[in-house]
């Protein structure tokens, strides 16, 4: 695949890693802000090959992590409905509600299909006029665009059985919110790559001016990492605080203007509660008025009551990059993929659930973790409809 | 966040109500909404996110950063860095032989 | 053409109804008009409430295969071995196969990796009433031809039908039967430190196949299922080396397959990522939906557990073989704690554990 395959080059990964040994001289702690670099960081081994001086804190770049407990409820209220087809991306599928999950809801009889894209969801509406079909909106950035799109061409085809359950979030109020707290670590980031592609950053270039850290937007393969990893060194190094873009071929200052514009006409900002974290003012995405029929949150009212998080679950601490996963109490033994207790353990790039994939229970349980890891049978539904075993 | 593949425009529908095409991702083809990149034409490259492309790949940027990049895995070859592909890793037991 | 003489009711026309799986005159029907004929074997056709079948000579199994290069097993007689599976895949048919041939070549399979040759299968269907009979026709057929593919028989069936929406148009559940030579003993335990991980060919082709056809992820792909019969392939690795244990890597991909042997065999397997051949289409399609090939799955695939100072050997033969055209090492077998562990295309090393349910196509 080209402009993918030449960023796993391992010459050309290993030569920036040793240029990264060559060039640091004292520890800095950086971030990567997306789950998706989180992912190939952890898949990778990345962070196990960088000089210890160099450590990698994982962010709030999971939108499946982020999103309020109470959100899922309502989903769940919503997906259990027989009028409702309740049409999902398939990272939401396993994030726990308080009691529940939207797999054990399908399996319970609930309507949940898996898409791939929002305009699915539509057509999935246009062809069954008679069920209601609930989108689950999530994401940050990036997929607002096409959620916006799919809003809108549902409203232009006079679709009345459309509506969206939105919970989108931004990314610079995360980064300020880590920024701020007395008990950040974080010196620099690695920007959101397809967030810039989409956003620009010119929202980065404040937050480096005010608080004083060096952000490098950068791609999501080994050889981007490494050389955002690279840059944002240098600059810390140099003492140097500036946006940098790694992610040239694709991230560009004034990011994409039409996809902003077709945003603004359909969502506006607004306060959000991140899980874990708490509400963070102008974080999130909301419909205009304009297109207030198809808010899935005022059509279908949350009847159930407000629920805490699990109080053993850290993820807030995890997401802002003060905990790491393997130091919870609770993580490999309570909290695990069949078991989790919060989001970041589901997501498959949530650091929690990137942690105990590359097998780092050995810190928390005892010797035999990686064989009783690994002989715990997957529960094989058989025939999952958005899963893929034959 | 964001899982963005980059993909080849093999065809634009431009009758269709959503500007739409075709994308190979190297073997694999995809009908992809075309609405955010405009001015895309045939044989361009797009990051595509949920069946949207977002952007069009600047390849002549590309092409100058890999310049670099491929002399820093030069010179990391010719230092004799360990071929993590080469036969001698750990996953040959026994003798020598190719091993692909 | 309606026979007004016929005492059977109307013609059912091109659907299966309830009535088919009643035991009555519209099963004896679907099975002297469709099952007997489709099939084609003279013992399913004595329609017995079970087939009996005469056992080959088993000392004569011993000609089968080379068995100098093993030691202190003793002779005698060969064994049976049996096996049963359940295949209920959605959609029945996409690219390279259908429900049909992935029953039969997978029942086959199973057995091939214990070092059986098929004797027999069984088939019971659950159809969904309403099912069109053009569709289980074409069903059947294939999996006639995927038996003589296979150098096999259907010698016994069975026909429920359920009424709609209680399965989705066909579940296939079969049966099967076959025979390992005196000698051959291929099981977990006989791993050691120091053999030598194998791959029989390009992984993930199957599940790409089948998700391409997938309503809500769709996609146009190159990939076909690789699903087809193992047997010869097996008895060729057999032949030219100690050949220690076989997994066919279905559900849960070679990933999953690799922590069931390695927890089998209480052994430390390590395998390289880059060694794994695959498909561009299966490197593309998983990067597009964001999934990982190492847990995707096969119906043609198996990993091989080889004594060290064969598996040169083993690797030639297999690529001379049926559907080992690709057979590549992998992996080792080391000392260490029970699990299986995976060297990144940077050389770092990472456990690799099963997931806990399949994976979900993912947008971050």
């Amino acid at each position: 695949m080209k402009y993918l395959d030449e960023y796993h080059d391992d010459h050309v990964a290993r030569g920036l890693l040793e240029q990264i040994d060559a060039t640091v001289t004292r520890p800095w702690t950086i971030m990567e802000v997306c789950g998706g670099q989180t992912h190939t960081i952890v898949r990778e081994g990345i962070d196990q090959l960088l000089p210890d001086l160099i450590e990698l804190v994982h962010g709030p770049g999971c939108p499946v992590c982020v999103t309020p407990l109470t959100v899922i409820d309502h989903a769940l209220e919503l997906a259990r409905r027989p009028e409702v087809v309740l049409c999902s991306f398939g990272d939401m599928l396993r994030v726990p509600g308080s009691t529940d999950d939207l797999l054990r809801a399908r399996a319970g009889g609930a309507d949940v299909r898996v898409v791939y894209s929002p305009l699915d969801a539509v057509r999935v509406a246009a062809e069954n006029p008679e069920r209601t079909v609930v989108f689950f909106a999530v994401g940050f950035e990036t997929t607002a665009p096409a959620n916006a799109l799919a809003v809108r061409h549902a409203r232009d085809l006079g679709l009345t059985n459309f509506c969206a359950l939105v919970a989108h979030v931004l990314v610079p109020p995360a980064m300020t919110a880590i920024l701020t707290s007395p008990a950040n670590r974080v010196q620099a980031f690695l920007g959101p790559g397809h967030v810039c592609t989409v956003a620009g950053w010119a929202d980065y270039e404040v937050i480096a001016r005010d608080f004083g850290v060096p952000i490098v937007i950068t791609g999501f393969e080994p050889v981007d990492l490494l050389e955002g990893i690279l840059a944002a060194v240098i600059q810390l190094e140099q003492g140097r605080h500036e946006v940098e873009n790694q992610y040239a071929r694709a991230a560009r200052r004034d990011g994409n203007p039409t996809a902003r514009d077709v945003v603004d006409e359909v969502f506006e900002p607004c306060d959000r509660a991140w899980r874990g974290i708490g509400v963070l003012p102008a974080s999130g995405l909301r419909l205009r008025p304009d297109f207030v029929s198809f808010d899935a949150a005022l059509r279908f009212p949350r009847l159930g009551p407000e629920v805490d998080e699990h109080e053993q679950c850290i993820a807030g601490a995890v997401l802002q990059g003060r905990a790491k996963p393997d130091e919870c109490a609770a993580f490999g033994i309570d909290c695990t993929p069949e078991h989790p207790l919060g989001a970041p353990m589901v997501s498959s790039e949530g650091a929690c659930a990137a942690y105990f994939a590359a097998g780092r229970v050995a810190r928390v349980r005892a010797i035999g973790s990686a064989t009783s890891a690994a002989s715990a049978m997957p529960a094989t539904s058989g025939r999952a409809p958005g899963g893929i075993d034959g | 966040m964001c899982l963005g593949v980059p993909g080849r425009i093999v065809q634009v529908d431009e009758q269709a109500v959503l500007r739409t095409g075709t994308v190979d991702f190297g073997g694999t083809r995809r009908e992809v909404c075309l609405a955010y990149v405009p001015d895309v034409r045939v044989d361009e490259y797009v990051i595509v996110h949920v069946g949207f492309a977002l952007c069009v790949i600047d390849e002549a940027e590309a092409a100058r950063t890999w310049t670099l990049l491929e002399e820093i895995g030069r010179l990391d070859e010719e230092i004799g860095g360990p071929d993590v592909t080469s036969g001698d890793s750990i996953v040959r037991p026994g003798g020598p032989g190719d091993r692909t | 053409m309606v026979d007004a003489s016929c005492p059977l009711p109307l013609p059912s026309g091109d659907v299966i109804l309830l009535g088919h799986g009643s035991g009555g005159r519209l099963t004896a029907q679907l099975i002297d008009e469709l099952f007997v004929p489709r099939f084609g074997d003279p013992e399913l056709a004595r329609l017995g409430d079970a087939a009996v079948l005469d056992l080959p000579d088993l000392s004569n199994l011993t000609n089968l295969t080379n068995l100098s290069n093993l030691t202190g097993e003793p002779e005698g007689p060969g064994r049976l071995a049996c096996t049963t599976d359940a295949f209920v895949v959605s959609p029945p048919r996409f690219p390279g196969a259908d429900i049909g041939s992935l029953a039969v070549f997978g029942t086959v399979n199973d057995l091939a990796m214990v070092g059986a040759r098929p004797l027999a299968l069984t088939v019971a269907f659950v159809l969904e009433e309403g099912l069109a009979i053009a569709e289980l026709t074409a069903i059947v057929d294939s999996m006639a031809a995927a038996a003589r593919h296979a150098g096999t028989r259907i010698v016994a069936g069975d026909t429920k039908v359920v009424e709609r929406g209680a399965a989705d148009r066909i579940f296939v559940v079969t049966s099967g039967v076959g025979l390992v030579p005196a000698g051959r003993h291929l099981d977990p335990s006989r791993i050691e430190v120091g053999d030598a991980v194998v791959v029989s060919g390009p992984i993930g082709s199957h599940g790409v196949a089948v998700l391409s056809r997938r309503t809500g992820v769709a996609f146009d792909t190159d990939v076909v299922s690789d699903s087809a019969p193992l047997t010869d392939l097996v008895e060729a690795m057999v032949a030219a080396g100690e050949v220690h244990a076989l997994r066919d890597a279905t559900r849960g991909g070679v990933a999953t397959v690799l922590n069931e042997m390695a927890a089998a065999a209480s052994v430390r397997i390590t395998v390289d990522e880059r060694a794994f051949p695959m498909l561009d289409g299966v490197r593309s399609g998983c990067a597009v939906l964001g999934l990982d090939p190492l847990y995707v799955a096969n119906e043609g695939v198996c990993i091989a557990v080889v004594a060290g100072a064969d598996v040169d050997s083993v690797v030639s033969a297999a690529r001379s073989a049926p559907c080992g055209g690709e057979a590549t090492v992998v992996g080792v077998v080391e000392a260490g704690d029970a699990g299986v562990h995976l060297r990144t295309g940077l050389g770092a090393t990472r456990p690799l554990l099963v997931l806990t349910g399949d994976q979900l196509p993912r947008i971050c």
